[in-house]
């Protein structure tokens, strides 16, 4: 009886669970559909599902009328660019939050994590205004440094909570054993901390990758990223859906492929610190 | 090799001074167990020893040599861990390797005194395997192979046997019993535990609040507690402690009689008797707790043997004359 029910309620939590997945993916598949529709089919209701007359035509022409290698690699640039900047600042911050904690380390964690609760937008103006005194706008460089800026909080957060998990007496151990720092640090706590600074990073390009606001805003022709491609063909009229669809699913392809083959690296990484 | 010596040494972290101005000379090849109740100092003091720890005033001395200001791989101590500290991420073998690889030994000779390490402590088979591998107390060998590969002038454990179970920890008592007699080296070993003191040291040392309480081998700790914490601590039951009339007879503030310096007998000739309370029957041994004694709320008495004594039974005890311990009203022993 009381396994009958558990049965039951197994299959029933595995339906919700796949229901709920299937809806939080809808928007992406229903993208995806459409980029294969023509412009006439993409707004027709009601709606076909997948039986339609599949075309490539909406690629051909998004990739004549704009240049995709040239977003994609500044999408790379940027997103790659401030991943490793911020990793080489965090990796020693967060080495001596976790192994040499002062009488205010947890102070300064929890105000780095407070910077992430303004919104981007109160420090839209002032970054403005300095990215053109610097005469930085659209420029690949600039961007980097403020996306660095914007994900280290979560960088250096992400990183403490694995090194924290590493047990001081190892690294004792180390040293008894006559291991210099940096031999210490070479063979003894990088190669522990691997898995934690590999999904560090690859969480961090994503967020990177997806990043907009600041992106959008900073940049116009020669440093726009991805999504600034995808921008460029949302038309306040709402029309050209299937192209659209198509320059979407062309951004987002790539981060969806370095995903899929990293998944469980990142299910570490959004579940850091949740389980010991 | 291996004379360790510790002058006026103190520590204190931030306004807190866990150990006072304490002086200590642990000779070269002596088996010196610390031992006392937990937060007592033992381990701040063996990492100070270590240089884990810096001194807050004082000197220790290795071999004549102070080292109070040198790096902990300068010393030439080894050190074994509670949790083991293997590195995770490498095999049996480099494990062992790794002070060896530190000091920049070359490969062949690395290998050699690998070899040697694992035939020495049974890991042969285990030379290339993970850590993760390996059961509890197969890591606790692999700790020690690592120390040992170093010839350490001492080696220094930090309750090493505390996370394996009773049979295990008895085999791996046995067996740094033996690896200290057939190295010689210098051996200082933490435990709260004074069985593994008493089984395993030269020399005691036990220490209360970061102060000796007494230093000596186990058998003067036994016969002569030099205080009344050092006589409740050592020896397994625990002294009975009789304060009061029966004390005064005796000259003492308190008078203490181990369990097994307490003979039974007839309750109405015996100059004690009291009730049975409970008899715990261990075959070669029968522990009695005796209740409404007058004297305490409880004796403890070691019998021999088989005693057909139960719960509720009447018994007389007579407590041997010339092994009775004095205590004074600070608790000192009186000769």
């Amino acid at each position: 009886m009381a396994r009958a029910a558990s049965t039951r309620s197994r299959i029933g939590w595995t339906a919700l669970a796949w229901g709920i997945g299937f809806l939080m993916f809808f928007p992406i598949l229903w993208t995806v559909l459409t980029s294969f529709k023509t412009e006439a089919e993409a707004i027709a209701a009601p709606p076909s599902f997948l039986f339609f007359d599949w075309t490539l035509e909406n690629y051909g022409i998004v990739q004549e009328r704009s240049d995709y290698m040239r977003y994609l690699w500044n999408s790379v640039i940027i997103a790659g660019g401030s991943t490793l900047l911020g990793i080489i600042v965090a990796v020693p911050a967060a080495w001596a939050m976790a192994f040499v904690p002062g009488r205010f380390t947890k102070d300064i964690l929890m105000w780095m994590l407070s910077t992430k609760m303004l919104p981007a937008v109160g420090v839209l103006y002032p970054i403005y205004l300095i990215c053109i005194q610097l005469g930085v706008l659209d420029n690949r460089a600039a961007l980097i440094i403020i996306l660095m800026l914007i994900n280290l909080p979560i960088i250096v957060w992400m990183l403490y909570t694995y090194f924290k998990e590493i047990p001081g007496e190892i690294l004792e151990a180390a040293r008894m054993d006559g291991a210099t720092l940096k031999s210490e640090i070479l063979y003894v706590l990088t190669p522990m901390a691997i898995p934690g600074i590999a999904s560090t990073v690859l969480l961090n390009f994503i967020l990177a990758w997806n990043e907009a606001f600041w992106t959008l805003n900073l940049t116009s022709v020669d440093a726009a990223p991805l999504t600034a491609f995808i921008a460029s063909y949302s038309s306040p009229e709402g029309l050209f859906f299937a192209k659209l669809s198509a320059a979407s699913t062309m951004a987002i392809a790539p981060i969806l492929i370095l995903g899929w083959f990293s998944q469980k690296q990142l299910v570490r990484g959004l579940t850091f610190g949740a389980v010991k | 090799m291996g004379q360790i010596k510790l002058n006026q040494v103190t520590k204190s972290f931030g306004d807190v001074q866990v150990i006072p101005p304490l002086d200590l000379t642990i000779e070269e090849g002596e088996f010196a167990v610390f031992v006392g109740p937990s937060g007592c100092g033992k381990s701040t003091l063996l990492r100070l020893i270590a240089g884990l720890e810096d001194v807050t005033t004082g000197h220790i001395e290795i071999d004549g040599r102070d080292v109070t200001n040198v790096q902990p791989a300068q010393r030439g101590l080894a050190m074994v861990f509670q949790s083991y500290a293997l590195y995770p991420h490498m095999s049996v073998r480099k494990n062992i390797a790794f002070p060896l690889r530190m000091a920049g030994m070359d490969e062949a000779e690395q290998k050699k005194r690998v070899e040697r390490a694992a035939s020495v402590l049974n890991l042969t088979d285990y030379l290339d395997r993970r850590p993760g591998q390996l059961s509890g107390g197969q890591r606790q060998r692999v700790a020690i192979g690592r120390a040992i590969v170093r010839e350490p002038a001492a080696f220094l454990f930090d309750e090493p046997l505390s996370n394996l179970d009773a049979a295990l920890r008895h085999g791996m008592r046995m067996e740094i019993g033996e690896l200290h007699q057939s190295l010689a080296t210098t051996m200082i070993y933490v435990t709260h535990d004074q069985v593994e003191a008493m089984t395993m040291a030269d020399k005691i040392v036990v220490l209360r609040a970061g102060v000796i309480e007494q230093v000596g081998s186990p058998l003067e700790l036994y016969r002569s507690p030099r205080n009344l914490f050092v006589a409740g601590f050592i020896g397994s039951p625990t002294m009975n402690l009789i304060e009061g009339a029966e004390a005064q007879k005796h000259g003492a503030a308190t008078i203490g009689v181990r369990p097994e310096h307490i003979a039974t007998g007839d309750p109405e000739t015996s100059p004690w008797s009291g009730t049975v309370g409970l008899s715990e029957h261990l075959g070669s041994d029968t522990f009695l707790h005796v209740h409404d004694t007058g004297l305490t709320e409880s004796i403890t008495v070691r019998a021999d043997g088989e005693v057909p004594l139960r719960h509720g039974d009447k018994v007389g005890l007579t407590p041997i004359a010339d092994r009775i311990h004095k205590f004074d009203a600070q608790g000192l022993r009186i000769e």
